[in-house]
């Protein structure tokens, strides 16, 4: 009897969005009535699941959805300090093109999000495999590498906005050291400004590649490396044949949080370089920014922000779809 | 794993290509914390003087008296936004992912889908609705603004924490009590709630996190009054005004870290689950 009953009851719960024409003949019909005979408060309580989730159903759709399309109408418009309804056509986002600077912050993106991508991801892995080698330290240097994570960027750009500060910082110590002919100017230097932004953004978030894919080892079927290790493959050929490969979901998940890190980059920039020198620093993130916040040009602002909307979602959405279509069907 | 491979362990050479590698990296990790440090309690003179990694001659607080002088107003801004909105957004989203997983309804997977793309948008397509928005409810500038903003966009993230904690929790205990005629409250606080210590204390380490770590969003809509800390640094770091005064900064800067820091070496274990939560989803 225990068994059979919860299914009624779980029948009753879905009554009020299945339609009619389903649970006529459901064995629940018993069921249906007990709910009638309880009356005002069994509606309630079938109704109080969808009440709960209703506020962030509608903050969601409004704060989220809402919102996107309003930026979305905004970046149509001619709307400068103050917001404009009037139809503009795609001018913002000619403008938007057709602007120097928003380039130069694209492929910004670009350089910063693939070096950093890339960086984060060797190192990571490296040290997450030699951490993995039964290390008698292993908690201390773990917690070594991920405390940067903690931090906030802000944090982040002023430690190292300081050690890069030419004449002060790294230069110094190495001259005092002796290397006497060593010059770090980057900081200053709008070629190679946009790497400072790597070195650091590379030190906050490597720690967090190397909790990913220790956890993905320590994860991997100890069997199959002994069975390996009998054939006779050796150290080198293990990893990189069977450990590695059988790590190409953590890779992906890596590569996206990385990605979506490099493209939400707004405080380091803001901390370490301010965009400059000039704009050579500049990223779609801080352009819009600037645009829409300090300049007063709603429009151009909104179609960046659409742009870098567009660029995300190019990205997530089919990995959101995949990783939702799996989990009904596992 | 490694006691699947016995040479390894033995030999010398192999254990400082392991060892060299890890200490190197962990000192270009250190590096920063350890200059910050010593920045913090040198004088200006002897940091003209010396360098990165001199030790001081004599130590001084001063810098960090002077910190906490222009600073210590935002450090309370910062908490009045952080405790509340992290209170809210993560009672909010333990009831989303109890809903979610064991209160179904037909729309229930599209509406956790819905829910799921505010993790993933760049916050600048919603700055400007919210802007005029809060301008509009009288909040802008305002703490409770802040906060607002916070959780709203704080609740994809402690939604899906909780959902994904919630699958693992056997339906069974949750019809049990259905058969025994608890309620969606009750079934809440007697059954669920008492499970779900472990998922707290992620939700909470990451909103604390995050949230105290915000800049975006406190740079545009706060008001000098209620400055969250992360601008405040932001805006005594980058001021081109007079003698730059790197030891201020710098224990500025580390008085900004403070909190989150505390939280990660008191909870690292939960800190990393929050940051893998995410990622490798089960």
């Amino acid at each position: 009897m225990s068994k059979s009953e919860p299914l009624k009851i779980d029948a009753v719960i879905d009554l009020p969005d299945n339609n009619p024409k389903d649970t006529a003949n459901h064995p629940a019909t018993q069921a249906r009535t007990e709910v009638a005979k309880r009356g005002r408060r069994g509606t309630l309580e079938l109704w109080l699941p969808k009440l709960v989730v209703a506020p962030s159903f509608l903050l969601s759709l409004v704060f989220v959805y809402g919102f996107i399309l309003w930026t979305g109408y905004l970046s149509f418009t001619k709307s400068r300090l103050l917001p404009k309804y009037d139809w503009a056509g795609f001018i913002q986002y000619q403008k938007l093109w057709a602007s120097e600077r928003w380039w130069v912050a694209c492929q910004n993106l670009l350089l910063f999000g693939g070096l950093f991508i890339l960086i984060c991801l060797a190192l990571g892995v490296l040290i997450a495999v030699l951490l993995d080698q039964r290390i008698r330290i292993e908690g201390t240097l773990r917690t070594i590498y991920l405390y940067p994570m903690a931090l906030s960027f802000i944090v982040t750009g002023t430690a190292w906005k300081w050690m890069l500060t030419p004449g002060l910082g790294l230069e110094k110590l190495m001259h005092e050291w002796g290397w006497t002919g060593f010059t770090f100017d980057w900081l200053v230097n709008p070629d190679m400004a946009i790497y400072t932004i790597v070195i650091a953004g590379v030190w906050q978030s490597t720690g967090f590649v190397v909790a990913l894919f220790l956890a993905g080892l320590r994860g991997i079927d100890d069997a199959i490396i002994k069975a390996a290790r009998v054939d006779g493959a050796g150290t080198w050929r293990i990893y990189t044949r069977i450990i590695i490969p059988s790590l190409r979901p953590v890779f992906f998940s890596t590569f996206m949080i990385l990605g979506h890190i490099a493209v939400k980059s707004f405080d380091l920039v803001m901390a370490l370089t301010g965009g400059g020198p000039g704009y050579s620093t500049d990223l779609p993130a801080t352009f819009m920014y600037t645009y829409a916040f300090t300049r007063g040009q709603i429009g151009l602002g909104s179609a960046s922000a659409m742009v870098m909307l567009g660029g995300v979602l190019g990205i997530v959405l089919p990995y959101l779809y995949s990783e939702l279509r799996g989990k009904n069907h596992g | 794993m490694v006691e699947s491979m016995p040479g390894v362990k033995q030999r010398p050479l192999m254990r400082a290509v392991v060892y060299v590698p890890l200490i190197l990296t962990a000192i270009y990790f250190l590096l920063p914390l350890i200059v910050m440090l010593l920045t913090s309690v040198k004088t200006m003179d002897e940091i003209r003087a010396g360098n990165l990694l001199s030790l001081p001659a004599t130590l001084t607080f001063e810098p960090w008296a002077k910190a906490w002088d222009k600073m210590g107003g935002t450090f309370t801004n910062s908490f009045m936004i952080v405790v509340p909105a992290v209170a809210i957004s993560t009672a909010v989203g333990a009831f989303n992912g109890f809903v979610l997983t064991k209160w179904r309804f037909r729309g229930s997977e599209l509406l956790f889908g819905m829910l799921l793309v505010g993790c993933f948008i760049p916050f600048q397509v919603i700055l400007l609705p919210m802007a005029r928005t809060l301008g509009l409810l009288g909040l802008a500038g305002t703490t409770g603004g802040l906060i607002l903003v916070h959780v709203i966009y704080g609740l994809a993230f402690t939604t899906l924490f909780f959902r994904n904690f919630y699958v693992a929790v056997p339906d069974e205990l949750v019809k049990a009590a259905r058969i025994d005629g608890a309620g969606f409250f009750t079934i809440f606080w007697r059954i669920i709630l008492p499970l779900s210590g472990p998922i707290i204390v992620v939700s909470v380490i990451w909103q604390f996190t995050q949230i105290w770590n915000d800049f975006l969003f406190g740079v545009v809509y706060s008001s000098g009054e209620t400055q969250p800390i992360t601008v405040a640094l932001n805006n005594l770091v980058n001021t081109s005004t007079g003698v730059k005064e790197y030891n201020v900064d710098m224990a500025a800067a580390l008085l900004a870290a403070l909190p989150t820091l505390v939280v990660y070496i008191l909870a690292g274990k939960h800190f990393v689950a929050g940051l893998t939560a995410g990622a490798v989803k089960g």
